[in-house]
């Protein structure tokens, strides 16, 4: 029986290959935009963990020194030899041509993670790491080393990218710093008896663990936000899967009602219906997890360069496969596959056995529960409006932009029938009347497929008008602030020194970049010290502030912090921040800054320097009319490194770079997701196609030709497409609204002003057109062919 | 586990302590190497030696407290060379860890310790004696009356150190040989330690005496290839003598076992090969491993025929390479107290 049965309800995808086709692309397509993403997130992941293995970060207190960048090592032994159980690092930036490596020296030893990610050790891996003569590196950068170190240099790719790991005394050769260490990292197991910190070494300070700088926390937004964008076209899918689906329990119902009056029962029918079900989801899930896989290969790479741009978070350039990853991809085509089934299999339990077979479509019903979706509707709607007015925090940001979508979505259909019937009122002529009359007919089984369009073409238009905001903002950002023409690293104090008394004269301006890591009203952030002159004066802009701002900075007086402190510890121009134990400062400005998730603020050199002495400038940007006429000087006089300059043009054009990787990505998704909505809208006008010829064959009986009708198929499908792009329209300018005053605001600590983009939204608006009368074309063009014998079937019954 | 504990199962090219090294006992790469007949120099002998692979200054210790309480205590210092030499910094081929602990009847505490030679973190002088490794040190005005402290995360302890009798020179005047090859290292003992401090266990500060035995030993060739671990004991009868023996597993089930006899006024006697029988009563499952925790020991020569039992059958070290090591009683023919070491199971 079950055999039986299963062959008679598999016979059913046998007959409508189309069908099936659009249930496995739907599903599959759905399970790949999610499975993908989580690739994304998981590899980055995985990225961090590797970092923060190799140094501690986020995983053990560290000890820092008060001030400066470094101390002796000295300090190490007497901690070590009071009982502490520490690890030294030193850390450096090393140029090999024109490549920068994160240099990172440790002691294998006394290391409380060991040696972190290093895979590639041999045999013997302390032998090897301690043999003075190897460098690990990731494979990216190992040839650019290979030329420039003596050392042997092992590719590894366990180490993230842009990063080189040693034993701590090749190290401080390399690096040319002898004696000195950077950190040290706290073991989580220490001995009884420990003297305290500040009687061994007064020069360091514990910093916890949760108080590093966490890549992970800083780019949880990152990910939330691709999250997101995943779920939305998962989203996407569902409906496609939900709508075949449902077609086909539908279809089926005679064939249902013949295995129960056969004598199946109703639970072996269903276990039936759950176990075809399962394969299909299957199925669709394996294709959609390699579909998934290749999406996140292809992606990852850019992905890679925005988290390092962004977050100086290094993450590996190469996917790799994790079996957790496939299982919740399958998982995940299950799920949906069981949220849109549940409704079906839901209906054919309640149905009586011997209830006449559906005649008409599932889809042709889908109308009838108007009332609840109006309901529905308005309900999401107004909860998108109150969790935007009153929540607070990201998750409520996305909880927000879910609700609105879904509402607009549930709200779409009972829109478009009101636009339709003020169609049908001012249709002139009988064949306009019918055809706007049989275009509302048609709305619920288009229905699906035009929400799938509304979304997708929403979150085009929201997405662009963020990104394009962003870019106009970034611009003119990059513009007020990288004022000097050439920024220069210098290497050494000594450099350092040279380079000030050969710019005296030679540039127009010497800005040193003096700053220090710190923490400003229990934050994370950088303090600067600048030299107060018409570069900072004529350029910044601030977004809000409070008399003669930078005479106030200058004098020591005030200090300006950036929008992400300001907003995070809700300090405003007129309030106080210290900026050193004891010394408070009144805030005078706040600026918008676009490159950079941490908090800044700054002060005057004077005072800056007043506080921490012990502060070396090594970054200098210098101004200059003729910068490649001192570029080369300095090259040539000072014998520093082309790499260690970069000049502003490369600088902006480096920030751009990352501001359009950045958003590569959400390009891509939103690309995938219009392609998924075109392709429901084709599936379903293929599947309605069926069900049109009755509904069609008076209309030719009554003179009108089958171009006619298949012209008029165009013309509906391109009218229903426009109708979604005008509640598409504003839906995507509320999105945007959102995605800029309160996502950008959580995930990024800083609001865009938001712009718009007429000529973009038109060629969307085109595109979006476009891909309707392409889904419209294949159906349209088969009904015109249709042989009048087809038409005259119709009646053969009448 | 600490990553860096199995970085150094995998690595360390030391050591009689583990199974798996055995290969490097035969492989030298100019490291000095025992030669018989040795001359020994001290105090500069008390020192390092950076130019053999492997060294240790390896004490154990018999205590009781004020009610008759039994405790065991272990200190030890290793030096493992890269390579021979010594050299400035981080340049310095020579490695240093350690271990100790403390064993009750009931409880096993130990920790561990890890250092890189040539930046002041360990290291041992000749005169004064100090050798040291972070906070650990053994470490007086000579080698007679030395002061001893380690701390764990859950125990510390204080001790002095006085020496009671001579240095015992083992094997043949110092020259111990390890197997039927010829492996051998330089190896002396001073196992006539009174001692007495204070040990802080989590219940609170124990004031304690007793007996130690501190081992001297190094060589470049620890192990042959064939032999995968070795049970090791020192022991002190009521009598005042004292026994040193060891025993050697090899891969096809033989033993290679040696020993020294010692009188209370410290004359040593070598024991031949096969003049001793250890033989295990009873196995302790311990950390995955059959270990066994109690033997017969027969030595016909001296009239010996005990029973060796530890304190603590568990007294599993559970360092980076792992072995057993804990306090023993010693009933029979003689009675006495002494330590068992254990490796390779």
């Amino acid at each position: 029986m079950t055999a039986a049965g299963l062959s008679a309800l598999l016979s059913y995808w046998r007959r409508n290959l189309l069908q099936l086709f659009t249930l496995v692309i739907g599903l599959a397509l759905a399970t790949a935009l999610w499975s993908g993403v989580q690739a994304l997130n998981t590899e980055a992941r995985a990225s961090y963990d590797a970092a923060a293995a190799v140094l501690g970060e986020g995983q053990f207190d560290q000890l820092v020194p008060r001030t400066g960048d470094s101390f002796d090592r000295a300090t190490f032994v007497d901690l070590r030899r009071a009982g502490w159980q520490v690890g030294p690092v030193l850390e450096g930036t090393l140029w090999a041509g024109e490549t920068r490596v994160r240099l990172v020296g440790i002691d294998p030893l006394t290391m409380p993670g060991g040696a972190g990610p290093i895979t590639q050790a041999g045999e013997n891996p302390l032998q090897t790491f301690l043999s003075r003569n190897v460098v690990f590196a990731n494979p990216e950068i190992a040839d650019a080393l290979e030329t420039e170190l003596s050392q042997e240099v092992i590719r590894d790719p366990g180490l993230a990218p842009g990063t080189a790991i040693t034993d701590i005394g090749v190290a401080q050769v390399v690096l040319d710093r002898p004696g000195q260490l950077s950190r040290l990292i706290v073991a989580p197991e220490q001995p009884l008896g420990r003297p305290p910190l500040a009687s061994v070494a007064p020069a360091l300070v514990e910093q916890p663990s949760q108080q590093s700088s966490d890549i992970g926390q800083l780019t949880d937004s990152f990910h939330l936000n691709l999250t997101a964008f995943s779920l939305l076209s998962f989203a996407v899918g569902i409906f496609i899967v939900h709508g075949a689906i449902g077609l086909a329990f539908e279809q089926r119902r005679g064939m249902l009602r013949t295995l129960r009056t056969l004598g199946m029962s109703l639970r072996h029918l269903i276990w039936l219906l759950l176990l075809e079900l399962a394969a299909l989801a299957l199925i669709a899930g394996g294709i959609g997890v390699v579909l998934g896989y290749v999406l996140a290969a292809s992606l990852l790479p850019d992905v890679a360069a925005s988290l390092e741009g962004l977050y100086g978070a290094q993450v590996s350039g190469t996917l790799r496969l994790h079996p957790s990853w496939w299982l919740s991809g399958l998982a995940i085509a299950v799920l949906g596959a069981s949220v849109a089934a549940a409704q079906a299999l839901w209906r054919i339990g309640q149905m009586p056995v011997l209830a006449s077979p559906g005649a008409r479509a599932w889809a042709m019903a889908a109308g009838r529960h108007r009332g609840a979706q109006a309901f529905g509707a308005v309900a999401l709607l107004a909860g998108a409006a109150l969790l935007v007015l009153l929540g607070d925090g990201l998750i409520l940001g996305f909880a927000s932009l879910a609700c609105l979508l879904l509402g607009a979505a549930l709200a779409l259909p009972l829109l478009l029938d009101v636009l339709l019937r003020l169609g049908q009122r001012r249709a002139k002529g009988v064949v306009w009347e019918w055809f706007w009359a049989d275009t509302r007919q048609q709305l619920p089984g288009l229905s699906l497929a035009l929400m799938a369009l509304l979304l997708a073409m929403a979150a085009n238009v929201g997405v662009s008008t963020m990104v394009s905001s962003f870019r106009l903002t970034f611009i003119g950002f990059l513009d007020q602030r990288l004022t000097a023409e050439l920024y220069v690293n210098t290497e050494t104090a000594a450099q350092a020194k040279a380079l000030q008394a050969f710019a005296e004269d030679r540039a127009d301006a010497i800005l040193p970049i003096l700053f220090v890591d710190t923490r400003l009203a229990d934050q994370p952030a950088e303090l600067f010290g600048a030299r107060v002159g018409p570069s900072y004066e004529d350029n910044w802009r601030f977004l809000q502030s409070e008399g003669a701002v930078w005479e106030r900075v200058a004098a020591g007086e005030a200090v300006i912090i950036n929008e992400q402190l300001a907003r995070r510890a809700d300090l405003w121009p007129g309030d106080g921040l210290a900026i050193a134990p004891e010394v408070t400062l009144p805030i005078a400005g706040v600026v918008g800054d676009y490159g950079n998730p941490i908090g800044q603020a700054v002060i005057g050199e004077a005072l800056f320097r007043d506080h921490f002495p012990d502060v070396q400038t090594t970054r200098f940007g210098l101004r200059s009319s003729e910068p490649e006429v001192l570029r080369r000087a300095l090259i040539d006089t000072l014998g520093i490194q082309p790499g260690q300059m970069i000049d502003q043009s490369a600088l902006k054009a480096f920030s751009l770079g990352v501001f359009e990787r950045t958003f590569t990505i959400t390009a891509a998704l939103n690309v995938l997701t219009l392609a998924v909505a075109g392709f429901a809208i084709l599936m379903s006008l293929l599947t309605l196609a069926g069900f049109r010829l009755p509904q069609l064959a008076p209309a030719w009986a009554l003179g009108v030709t089958r171009r006619d009708l298949g012209r008029l198929e165009l013309l509906r499908a391109v009218i229903l497409a426009a109708l979604t792009l005008v509640v598409a329209m504003p839906l995507g300018l509320a999105l945007a609204w959102i995605l800029l005053a309160v996502i950008n605001v959580e995930a990024f600590g800083w609001r865009l002003p938001m712009f718009l983009f007429p000529g973009d939204y038109a060629r969307l608006g085109a595109a979006a057109l476009f891909a309707a009368l392409l889904a419209a074309a294949w159906p349209a063009f088969r009904l015109a062919r249709t042989p009048p014998a087809g038409l005259l079937k119709v009646f053969a019954n009448e | 586990m600490n990553k860096v504990l199995i970085f150094l199962l995998l690595s360390l090219p030391v050591t009689g302590l583990a199974q798996g090294f055995a290969g490097m006992g035969t492989d030298v790469e100019g490291f000095a190497i025992p030669r018989p007949d040795p001359v020994f120099d001290f105090p500069a002998d008390h020192s390092a030696h950076p130019d053999y692979r492997i060294e240790w200054w390896y004490l154990t210790a018999n205590l009781q407290d004020d009610a008759g309480t039994d405790y065991g205590l272990q200190w030890t210092l290793f030096r493992s060379a890269l390579a021979p030499g010594e050299a400035d910094g981080w340049n310095s081929p020579q490695i240093w860890f350690a271990h100790a602990a403390v064993t009750t009847a009931d409880a096993h505490f130990s920790a561990e310790r890890f250092a890189r030679g040539g930046i002041g973190q360990a290291g041992v002088t000749a005169a004064p004696f100090d050798a040291w490794i972070d906070d650990w040190r053994l470490a007086g005005d000579s080698f007679d009356d030395m002061d001893l402290t380690a701390t764990g995360p859950d125990f510390s302890y204080e001790m002095s150190l006085t020496a009671e009798g001579p240095l015992v020179f083992q094997g043949d005047k110092g020259y111990s040989v390890k197997s039927a090859e010829g492996q051998a290292s330089y190896y002396y003992s001073q196992p006539f330690f009174a001692i007495s401090g204070q040990l802080t266990l989590p219940e609170g500060t124990v004031p304690v005496t007793g007996t130690a035995w501190l081992d001297r030993e190094w060589s470049s060739q620890p192990l042959a290839e064939n032999q995968t671990g070795w049970d090791w004991f020192s022991l002190n009868f009521e009598t005042g003598e004292k026994l040193m023996a060891f025993q050697l597993r090899q891969t096809d089930g033989t033993l290679f076992n040696a020993g020294t006899w010692i009188a209370p006024d410290g004359t040593t006697t070598p024991l031949a090969n096969d003049a001793l029988s250890a033989s295990p009563l009873e196995q302790t499952q311990v950390a995955g491993r059959d270990v066994p925790t109690q033997w017969r020991l027969e030595l016909p020569s001296r009239g010996v025929d005990v029973t060796v039992k530890a304190l603590n059958p568990r007294a599993w070290m559970n360092t980076s390479v792992a072995y057993w090591e804990g306090p023993v009683f010693v009933s029979g023919s003689h009675t006495g107290r002494g330590y068992l070491e254990m490796t390779g199971y």
